[in-house]
């Protein structure tokens, strides 16, 4: 048993700092602690910036083109990232199609698409869930049929984050609706500027379109855009769902979530004296504070077993509800802690580019598009209902 | 970072479940719940004999071990059968103490304590201090070459059995002062200290101490005069870490009692356990359970630290410990039904011993109050 790091984690750490000290833009800084929203060029402007250290795709082997760290020194990365309030990595290229390529896509598809994904000339982003497949994701019903060298797809793929940016999606379509809803999966790789494809944007309650619809009617794909065997599929979106899983706990966010909470709690007066003081308001903070100094604790057990070679199984179902009803806590009390200037609805002034001030303190402006937002925390990456299930079955083997 | 077990203490846990398997039997678990003294001798000897005892204990002192981390192991294999041993009183708070505080002529009790030969207990609180450690109102006043003691000792556990009692007592300053509180190793058959001893819910045996004019020589007091409270609160960081160590190992048994209990029992025709109403109650409980384990390990981590640091561990993990020993004593008897209720089912005397970690020490609210002031205001 040894909390601490060990003096070369350590070095790294100390690296990774100075080097967010020095190359991280103040501006994209900004943006990240007022809860901004990014635009894409902010995105591909602190890809590229990691990209040249090598750091982009910390997860990815060297042979790729990634740093090869193993699991500490990403928790180490990720954490240094959010501590230094850094634009989190857009993740469906680097973080999840990414390793799908690398264990079962063809050499060719490797070649092509990997470096692409480094250098930002292709943005991706993730079909999976459809109007009638959200947790249950093995009933998708967007269809491909083979005609010659082609698959033609039709149907219809839902909450596509980002799409709007994207060229590229990856979709789980049906090839087949024999046996198993399972069995009858296969991985696409789309074009998004293909004939037949349109996106449409969902603005969530947040005010902000940061999900789409994307419609496909006879669009064609080349067959050899199929990742792996027809129909095997399922493999692989599950394989793909293990590492979206990674930083599931997201305690780099809640840390630095928390301490903006109390931040705001100290400058904010309630009954003449700071709110933090209200005896009622910071025990609310200290028992998500406590909440959170086991889960940091529980997160690194499972970092460090990964470390070792084994791969997270349920656990990461225990980061993904703790992870998230602290995070979604810690939204919840900064929404409290504003007071009434929760309510302006501040849309236009959390764009790029707005001269409109805020109306009341600038932490307040986000406050409550941050809680709304991040409802979907509990929600999305298989939901906190589903992940318990997962665990009844898994661990207590219900 | 590495959250291994070293082999020495993986062996100790091995050794240590081992034994206490085949030790605690249900027919002693029954006769414990007859006897005076709270628990069996012949355990006690065997856990010494093993090096248990000595394990609670640095080199320097005369054992082997004594970090956060040998605590932590001890205690959760005591915890998962439900021990009654008085480890806690004896070892971390009565040995501890002598260690941190006693001169050459007082350590000799701490040798006997590791060989298993001598019994002690912290008599601290009192009726009206709650779980303040510096409210100290029993009174040492100078009598010559010595002191005279007055006053009352509340819920002193193992005091029944105790040989020697570290009794606190005020010398100087006002009854919350941290200032002017000093220690004195008691010699139970002290003339005017009597005890009024009584069974406790969790098993095991405490008194209140009653002190009327009880005349003890310079020797008695540990460590310097009115400077016991850096002692006793640190102390306290180590006993808090043990109890919460135990409450973790009695989560682990109810949980597994439980989940058999939902795979066995049959309603409607199946398992209870096949109820999506109970399985997801149950993950939760699996969930708080390994946040119970962080909590342990954190203040394992910390218990040696500078005592800001530790103590924000302290308030934090006994916090958690106390929240969540609630939730799962409460929702295993309800997922039990019946059974659950009754004094015979193994589930009982768990259920009964994790829910009073929460009257040791400080409560959640006392600690989450405490952890306020030390780490949120």
């Amino acid at each position: 048993m040894d909390l601490n790091y060990t003096d070369e984690q350590k070095a790294f750490r100390d690296e990774v700092r100075s080097y967010l000290a020095e190359e991280l833009p103040a501006r994209l800084v900004n943006k990240v602690r007022l809860g901004k929203t990014l635009t894409k060029q902010d995105h591909e402007e602190w890809h590229a910036i990691l990209n040249k250290r090598g750091w982009l795709a910390g997860n990815w082997p060297k042979a790729f083109g990634g740093a090869g760290w193993d699991a500490v020194q990403r928790h180490i990365f990720e954490d240094e990232m959010t501590r230094a309030s850094a634009p989190r990595i857009v993740p469906f290229g680097l973080g999840m199609l990414g390793p799908v390529l690398q264990k079962f896509g063809s050499k060719a598809q490797q070649d092509y698409y990997l470096p692409r994904i480094l250098s930002g000339e292709d943005w991706w982003c993730q079909g999976y869930s459809e109007p009638g497949a959200g947790s249950d994701l093995a009933s998708v019903r967007t269809t491909a049929e083979r005609d010659g060298d082609h698959y033609v797809v039709n149907g219809q793929k839902t909450w596509t984050t980002l799409g709007q940016h994207a060229n590229k999606i990856f979709c789980l379509v049906r090839t087949s609706k024999e046996g198993k809803p399972q069995e009858g999966i296969s991985f696409l790789l789309i074009d998004m500027n293909s004939p037949g494809v349109k996106v449409r944007p969902i603005v969530l309650i947040d005010g902000e379109p940061e999900v789409n619809e994307v419609f496909f009617d006879d669009v064609r794909v080349p067959v050899e855009n199929r990742v792996g065997e027809e129909n095997k599929g399922w493999t692989y979106a599950k394989y793909l769902l293990t590492h979206e899983r990674t930083n599931i706990a997201g305690v780099g966010f809640a840390n630095a979530g928390l301490e903006n909470l109390k931040r705001i709690a100290r400058l904010e007066q309630a009954n003449g004296r700071p709110l933090i003081e209200n005896p009622h308001f910071a025990a609310r903070i200290a028992r998500i504070e406590i909440d959170l100094m086991a889960m940091s604790t529980t997160n690194l057990r499972v970092v460090s077993k990964a470390a070792a070679g084994q791969a997270p199984g349920a656990e990461s179902s225990i980061l993904k509800i703790k992870g998230t009803v602290i995070r979604q806590e810690i939204n919840a009390l900064t929404r409290s802690a504003v007071g009434p200037y929760a309510m302006p609805f501040a849309s236009e002034a959390l764009e790029d580019g707005s001269n409109l001030g805020p109306v009341g303190p600038d932490y307040a402006e986000g406050a409550t598009a941050q809680y709304l937002n991040n409802r979907k925390l509990s929600i999305f990456g298989g939901s906190n209902e589903i992940q318990r299930t997962i665990l009844s079955k898994a661990i207590l083997e219900l | 970072m590495n959250f291994e077990l070293t082999e020495e203490r993986q062996m100790l846990q091995d050794g240590l479940r081992r034994y206490l398997r085949d030790s605690y039997t249900p027919s002693i678990r029954a006769e414990l719940k007859k006897c005076d003294r709270g628990y069996s001798l012949d355990v006690w000897s065997g856990l010494a004999e093993m090096g248990v005892i000595g394990a609670l204990f640095a080199e320097d002192d005369g054992g082997f071990a004594g970090s956060g981390f040998d605590i932590a192991v001890v205690f959760e294999e005591l915890g998962r059968v439900g021990a009654v041993d008085p480890l806690i009183d004896t070892a971390i708070l009565g040995g501890g103490l002598v260690a941190a505080l006693g001169n050459d002529a007082q350590k000799p009790v701490i040798d006997a304590v590791i060989d298993g030969s001598v019994q002690l207990a912290f008599a601290h609180g009192e009726p009206a201090s709650r779980y303040d450690l510096s409210r100290v109102e029993t009174s040492a006043t100078r009598d010559g070459d010595g002191y005279v003691l007055n006053g009352r000792k509340a819920v002193v556990i193992n005091a029944p059995a105790a040989d020697q009692i570290l009794v606190s007592a005020r010398t100087s300053g006002d009854a919350a002062d941290r200032d002017g509180i000093s220690l004195f190793l008691v010699s139970a058959s002290t003339p005017g200290l009597t005890l009024r001893s009584y069974p406790l819910v969790s098993g095991g045996q405490a008194a209140e101490v009653l002190l009327e004019d009880v005349r003890l020589g310079s020797d008695a007091l540990l460590g310097d005069e009115g400077g016991a409270f850096e002692a006793i609160t640190h102390a306290q960081a180590r006993a808090t870490l043990a109890i919460s160590a135990e409450a973790l190992g009695l989560m682990e048994s109810i949980r597994e009692l439980t989940t058999d209990y939902l795979k066995t029992r049959k309603q409607f025709g199946k398992p209870i356990g096949k109820f999506q109403a109970l399985q997801h109650r149950m993950a939760d409980v699996l969930i708080e359970i390994e946040q119970a384990r962080s909590a342990v390990i954190n203040l394992a981590g910390h218990i040696d630290h500078p005592e800001e640091i530790r103590e924000k561990h302290v308030s934090a993990t006994k916090n958690l410990i106390g929240n969540v020993a609630k939730l799962v004593t409460e929702e295993s008897i309800q997922m039990h039904g019946g059974i659950g209720m009754t004094d015979e089912y193994e589930l009982g005397h768990l259920a009964k011993r994790l829910i009073m970690v929460d009257h040791r020490f400080g409560d959640a609210i006392y600690h989450l109050d405490r952890f306020i002031s030390l780490a949120v205001a």
